[in-house]
């Protein structure tokens, strides 16, 4: 009997290769390969590595691309993965991410006839066959700083930061920035807590970001010196913000890096705007230029003229801002974009 | 007075017998076969599971189940095949393509044609040391969870040995990085050691507890006081110094270093240091019956140490070769989760130095083809998980293996994995 299953199991794997053998034989038309290797968090991390992945997938379902990836468990699968991808002679390789900086140049200096673009970094000097994508965030956040000083009931807005990285406090720069801006404008005096461009040393973090817990008790913290609207710039840690905005009831939440009304549906009742960081259309714009030739090493700005940061509508709650006030926030726009204004 | 003698003397028989551990190497050799034939079967039935699986979350299998059932099985072999032929050819390499690259003679074609079976020996190398921390925790009695903790501060010592001190020679230089992570780990295991053995804390909480300090302290540190210059607070360590670097002995894209051949040392060393030596007999004893090892005459105290600090000192080098072999700089994702990943291994490996190696290789290699299964087949590396754990259930439970394929139960009961000090024993 034993030997009948295992004569049986055995047929039946033979069958199978030589399935696949017959199957390899119908080769596809070549395709431009675009081939994603994620940072330890993963394809599915609601962050960059899935807003990266979802610029390759656009580019697969508008342009016909073929789009790969493989995840990183581990730092010493940063390596191995761009190996197994220089080994595939994908046409264009996306790493994602400061962490996986060292390894993307070593792999692509040893590669120079391959082409690499890394998301959220910028190598100083260019190497010639990477792009580097970087954001001008704080052109968003600048709007929704704005937005917030108008919307405001208490006079206090407040941000925190995860870390203290620039790609974190540029966020917060914005920020107050655009309410600084309010404040000039129509004379008042809406604070900003937690962040002062001038004191950096004095920013309000949560060293974390993973902890919610911090993110909850940050919020606890901010609301209860007065702040009605949050903006927390540390990826999940912002959720446990939404959460005590939520219990709290009286106050409202900027989202950050994607539109949280949308990914995070559960607090879409507290969620004012988002202030948006579109890594999918900095990737897409990689990928066009691989295919139409005009693929060059340098850096690539996300900007809110070619729509790499936005703000998010604010969906159920319009009625919050006046007509007015979102006539301003637009006009800003407007002006940012034609670079009658700048926000450094 | 004879009578009292002589029961006495049974008495000291009966002791004996208590703390000697079960005879497994004494015992009469079984035949090789046989000693492989639960994990072969068991290794063979993860991987047809794995199969099913391949087949059963493809779409495109079950559209063409949807045309005909013939295409449906069509489709699923196809498909199986693909993966598992990427699989072999991810892990070990592929034979047409080595024959090919070494008769052009390009020397970079014949390095990336050879990297495959490499690069595997490079993810095994880690998994010994994790493997063997475990299983000294487990012949010792002790459940060591910590590994992935021990292996985190391993990894830190090693990395601020490796970049902080400058102009040593290399024949100085790594083997200190090597021994700074090697204490590092040691004494991070010393600690749930010691309050075990003084105050009877349980090492299964305590370890734990451990790892999330070693953790956040490792975040701390890499982006506090080690953390890269220019790095804006990232945490990253800053590159070690070159004289600190565990040689690779080939160029890009292989990877195989050194230290997996000190990885071999290390096990062959654990071997004679566990089987061979009066030390290991003494941490067996103490693993297999504590209270009669104590009646012997046996410290536990100084065991329970021992065996923790032997035990740390493995995981602590497991996280520095990976640092001064493959990273050459220390961030937060370091390990794939070794430290608990090494439990199921050194079950796998039955706690025997040997196995563990083997089961280490098996864990390397699957893990290594699933890069490029995923590249070909889009398939999530995670199924390795999945085949991993079902491997480890039927090599943890033989019956069901047994009845699957209708094997003779052996008719010596089967050296059991002993985990004492779980129930309060």
């Amino acid at each position: 009997m034993s030997k009948r299953v295992i004569t049986l199991l055995s047929l039946l794997i033979v069958a199978g290769m030589l399935l696949a053998a017959c199957a390899k034989a119908e080769a596809p038309a070549a395709k431009i390969k675009v081939c994603q290797i994620t940072d330890t968090g993963g394809i599915d991390d609601k962050s960059f590595n899935a807003t990266a992945w979802k610029g390759i997938e656009d580019a697969v379902a508008q342009l016909g691309i073929e789009g790969k990836y493989l995840e990183s468990k581990e730092v010493a699968d940063y390596e191995k993965n761009l190996n197994a991808f220089v080994e595939e002679k994908c046409d264009l390789i996306v790493t994602v991410g400061f962490l996986i900086g060292d390894a993307t140049k070593a792999t692509a200096e040893a590669n120079p006839d391959l082409k690499f673009s890394i998301v959220d970094y910028a190598y100083d000097p260019a190497i010639p066959n990477v792009v580097g994508q970087v954001f001008n965030t704080d052109e968003a956040a600048y709007l929704a700083g704005y937005l917030a000083a108008g919307v405001t009931k208490t006079g206090k807005v407040g941000t925190f930061g995860g870390l203290p990285i620039p790609t974190v406090t540029i966020f917060m720069d914005g920020f107050a920035k655009g309410v600084a801006k309010y404040n000039e404008v129509k004379g008042t005096n809406v604070q900003v807590l937690g962040w002062d461009p001038a004191n950096p040393d004095a920013g309000l973090f949560s060293m974390s970001f993973d902890d919610q817990q911090k993110g909850r008790e940050l919020a606890v913290s901010l609301m209860d010196e007065g702040a009605d609207i949050i903006m927390p710039v540390a990826g999940p840690v912002g959720l446990g913000a939404a959460a005590a905005i939520k219990e709290r009831g009286n106050a409202y939440l900027i989202g950050v890096d994607s539109d949280w009304f949308l990914t995070s549906p559960e607090y879409a009742d507290i969620t004012l705007t988002s202030v948006m960081k579109l890594m999918d259309a900095t990737t897409m714009q990689v990928i066009k230029s691989v295919i139409d030739g005009t693929f060059k090493g340098g850096v690539v700005v996300g900007t809110l003229a070619n729509n790499g940061v936005a703000l998010a509508p604010l969906h159920n709650l319009e009625s919050l801002a006046s007509a007015e006030l979102l006539a301003e926030v637009e006009q800003l726009k407007a002006d940012i974009i034609a670079g009658k204004l700048s926000v450094k | 007075m004879s009578e009292a003698q002589a029961e006495k003397k049974d008495l000291g028989q009966a002791i004996l017998k208590e703390i000697v551990p079960p005879p497994e190497e004494e015992a009469p050799r079984k035949s090789f076969w046989k000693s492989i034939s639960i994990p072969a079967l068991a290794i063979l039935t993860g991987l047809l599971i794995g199969a099913v699986m391949i087949a059963a979350t493809s779409s495109t299998v079950w559209a063409a189940f949807g045309q005909s059932i013939w295409k449906g099985f069509g489709r699923a072999f196809a498909e199986i095949g693909a993966a598992y032929q990427a699989l072999f050819t991810g892990a070990i390499g592929d034979p047409v393509r080595i024959v090919r690259a070494l008769g052009s003679g390009d020397a970079r074609e014949i390095r990336s044609a050879l990297n495959p079976f490499l690069e595997s020996l490079v993810q095994t190398t880690p998994y010994i040391f994790t493997g063997l921390a475990v299983a000294v925790g487990f012949r010792s009695g002790l459940f060591n969870i910590g590994v992935e903790g021990q292996l985190f501060i391993g990894a830190a010592a090693a990395t601020y040995v490796g970049y902080a001190i400058t102009g040593l020679p290399g024949f100085i230089h790594m083997p200190l990085a090597l021994l700074a992570g090697a204490l590092g780990g040691a004494f991070w295991a010393f600690i749930p050691g010691l309050l075990k053995a003084k105050t009877g804390g349980h090492e299964v909480i305590n370890t734990i507890m451990m790892n999330w300090i070693a953790f956040r302290l490792t975040e701390w540190l890499l982006s506090g006081p080690m953390t890269r210059p220019g790095s804006g607070g990232m945490p990253l360590s800053p590159l070690i110094q070159k004289s600190a670097e565990i040689p690779q002995f080939f160029q890009a894209p292989i990877r195989f270093h050194l230290g997996f051949f000190i990885a071999l040392a290390v096990a062959w060393f654990i071997n004679w240091f566990l089987f061979k030596t009066t030390w290991g007999l003494d941490l067996r004893t103490v693993g297999t019956n504590p209270r009669a090892a104590k009646y012997a005459g046996l410290s536990t105290t100084k065991s329970i140490i021992t065996a923790m600090i032997i035990s740390g000192a493995l995981a602590g080098t497991a996280g520095a070769v990976q640092i001064l072999a493959v990273n050459r700089s220390m961030a937060l994702g370091l390990s794939s989760g070794y430290g608990f990943d090494s439990i199921a291994l050194a079950l796998i490996g039955n706690n025997t130095p040997l196995g563990i190696v083997l089961a280490s290789l098996l864990f390397g290699t699957l893990r290594n083809g699933a890069t490029r299964m995923m590249v070909v087949s889009a398939i999530p590396i995670d199924i390795v998980d999945v085949i991993q754990a079902i491997i480890l259930m039927f090599v943890a439970a033989p019956a069901i293996i047994r009845a699957m394929y209708h094997l003779k139960k052996p008719k010596k009961e089967e050296a059991t994995i002993f985990l004492s000090g779980w129930g309060g024993k």
